[in-house]
């Protein structure tokens, strides 16, 4: 009988490794994993620590800066910067109209163009935003999620209409409309015909697009929105049963879509907590796909997930100190096995970050992967008797809210998660623990540095700020207007007639609909305003 | 009777862990607090603090869109005939704050401020109120 380190040595000498020194500073040789023989090892179930056997020997983390402001143009110019000082995946924000699938000539989209991110109308956009760059190369992420159907289809459209097979296109549409409910707040459509749409995006995903990731399923937002670690594990890992519930209802085979699921997690203050909640959520993630779902492809079994660094920890006093804040939240990440992460930039609680403090952010990485060797051993902390306990303790406190949902929903967790959304548990759960943390803060329990402590220096002069102008705006209409006025609105008409019978029949795939509107320039509004017809809209009860 | 505060999102921003935070510390100051919930524009938050006959308005705005939708919330209460002070929380900086004051907001609360602050910077702005009247 082999012992765990035999098994997991097979494995790592069969894997490629990076040309690097794997020794310290001052020599000494370092192996890639510690422990006993017989103890868990990184790339064998359940994964706990880490989910391939060499982790950052053979690779390490994309560093992925999230960017987007303003026109297609100027977002299109900070990719160009980001893949000149080396970051080596992009990740697209998107603005507030084009997150509800609104046009930037909307009444309701006034002063919201091109501000938290850029704007995309049509595909004209799409074509703008990644001109230039190769999309058979460089992965691509998209966040966004009520419209992620529509916005994926001028994806895939404005890749093949730049000659790339759609076969061929790599990366993540975020797509994770539960926690928008939960958290993020952005939703359109009522939570079960939402789901549609990701199950369409799903199936089209396993189909015909290898290189993709359907959905990266997020504990990010709901932890900025206030929710404590285990609740982020537990909220994001349920939200998680519940995208394989639907894909297997649909009748895909679990294997045939699991692998192409991603998760993204938030590195926030508390250091070894947030170590802990990575492990648990591999951990948790293998059982349970093993175990209820009956996965047998160890991908399907391997949580791999983006991290980014807290944005609700960031101060608008000192802004400087966020540079360090950041470091430390971005350390954790890579000691919990991150595979890909994100840091704010020093200056995002006054504004969208400026060029040099987007640049320090990068280089804040570039810090942790290059200089400090922690890269060098895969899970460092394991066997850490005080990150192990907290690990289980994390477990334990996901699996009682996996029991309150699983009952909810009768044995389904795809039931329990919708019905937790439409009976609020969630939104108030969330709430509670985001009030309960400013009580602590108000209490005097919690220290902030330069706003409740140390706030010497914080009349300072500030950081010069990334100015958005209204003119963004304007100029933003007057594109769309352009592309409305040299459109064929006689295809426009088909399309979205075809698009209304789709959607009427909901065991219609939609995408191929959505791809052919796309390609004739129908607007993302239009788009969606079809779709609502038939779908209606979500209206929440708002609780405090 | 306590006093009633109105607490609004405008526009499309869903970032709502501020504005319910706020809610509740309100409340437990003393005050009785109305939400709107989200996606309001300026027209429905002014009926909305006009029907409900509120003391102070106060708008959660962390998207950036706060020099073009706040001072649309000042002049739809001033329509209607009504002058309801309005504060602004979120993100805005420093460069923002002389266009908002100008444009009739009474105040603006940024981040890291704490509980404390928050009530009496809206205990200020109704007394300044009610010397007016």
């Amino acid at each position: 009988m082999e012992t765990a380190r035999q098994l997991w040595q097979e494995r790592f000498d069969a894997s490629k490794l990076r040309d690097a020194d794997f020794q310290t500073m001052s020599g000494i040789p370092v192996e890639p994993v510690y422990g006993p023989s017989d103890g868990e090892f990184p790339g064998e179930y359940p994964y706990t620590r880490g989910p391939y056997s060499s982790m950052y020997r053979s690779k390490l983390w994309t560093m992925r800066m999230f960017a987007g402001f303003g026109t297609a143009d100027d977002t299109n110019s900070r990719f160009k910067e980001i893949i000149a000082s080396g970051g080596d995946g992009l990740s697209t924000a998107f603005d507030m109209p084009t997150l509800l699938g609104i046009d930037s000539d909307d009444p309701m989209s006034l002063g919201e163009v091109g501000r938290c991110g850029v704007a995309v109308d049509s595909m004209a956009d799409m074509e703008d935003l990644y001109e230039g760059i190769d999309l058979g190369q460089i992965t691509t992420s998209m966040t966004i999620n009520s419209p992620a159907a529509v916005i994926f289809a001028m994806f895939v459209a404005q890749a093949e209409k730049a000659g790339i097979p759609r076969s061929r296109l790599g990366g993540t549409l975020q797509n994770d409309i539960l926690k928008e409910y939960q958290a993020q707040k952005e939703f359109v459509f009522p939570p079960r015909q939402s789901m549609r749409l990701v199950r369409d995006t799903i199936e089209f995903a396993a189909a015909e697009m290898p290189r993709w990731h359907s959905i990266s399923i997020s504990g990010y937002h709901i932890r900025e929105a206030g929710s404590t670690a285990a609740e982020e594990l537990a909220f994001t890992l349920a939200n998680g049963f519940a995208y394989v519930e639907l894909a297997m209802k649909a009748g895909l085979d679990v294997d045939a879509f699991a692998p192409r699921l991603s998760f993204f997690f938030n590195a926030h203050i508390d250091f070894f907590e947030e170590i802990a909640k990575y492990r648990a959520a591999r951990r948790i993630w293998a059982r349970w796909m093993k175990e209820r779902y009956g996965a047998k492809s160890e991908r399907s079994m391997q949580l791999r997930f983006h991290t980014q660094t807290a944005g609700v920890s960031l101060t608008a006093q000192q802004p400087e100190v966020n540079i360090v804040r950041t470091a430390i939240e971005a350390l954790a990440g890579v000691l919990g096995g991150t595979q890909s992460l994100h840091t704010n930039s020093m200056d995002e609680a006054l504004a969208l970050p400026s060029d040099r403090a987007a640049r320090i952010a990068l280089r804040t990485q570039q810090v942790i992967a290059h200089e400090t060797n922690v890269a060098n051993v895969a899970d460092p902390l394991g066997g850490s008797h005080y990150v192990e306990e907290l690990t289980d303790t994390m477990e334990q406190r996901a699996n009682e809210l996996f029991d309150y949902l699983d009952e909810l929903g009768k044995g389904s967790m795809l039931e329990g998660v919708i019905s937790g959304i439409e009976e609020n548990w969630f939104q108030g759960r969330i709430a509670d623990s985001a009030y309960e943390l400013e009580r602590s803060f108000n209490a005097g329990r919690r220290t902030i540095v330069g706003v409740s402590e140390f706030t010497e220096g914080n009349e300072e002069d500030q950081i010069d700020l990334l100015r958005i102008t209204g003119e963004d705006e304007a100029r933003q209409r007057k594109r769309l207007h352009r592309v409305r006025e040299d459109r064929d609105q006689n295809a426009v008409d088909i399309a979205l007639a075809r698009i209304r019978t789709d959607a009427a029949d909901s065991s219609t795939n939609l995408m191929p609909a959505l791809i052919d509107a796309s390609k004739v320039y129908a607007t993302l509004g239009e788009m969606m305003s079809t779709l609502e017809d038939n779908f209606g809209r979500h209206v929440e009860v708002p609780v405090i | 009777m306590s006093e009633r505060i109105l607490v609004a999102k405008v526009g499309l921003d869903g970032h709502d862990r501020g504005v319910k935070v706020v809610a509740r510390i309100l409340r437990d100051a003393g005050y009785e607090v109305i939400y709107t919930g989200l996606f309001q524009t300026p027209e429905t938050v002014a009926a909305a603090a006009v029907d409900e006959d509120v003391d102070a308005i106060g708008l959660s705005m962390l998207s950036g869109a706060h020099l073009t939708l706040a001072p649309l919330v000042v002049e739809a209460i001033r329509e209607r005939g009504a002058e309801i002070p309005v504060i602004v929380g979120g993100i805005v900086p420093d460069h923002d704050l002389d266009e908002l004051k100008s444009a009739g907001i009474a105040a603006v609360l940024t981040p890291g401020t704490s509980s404390g602050e928050i009530a009496q910077t809206v205990a200020s702005v109704l007394a300044a109120r009610s010397n007016l009247q």
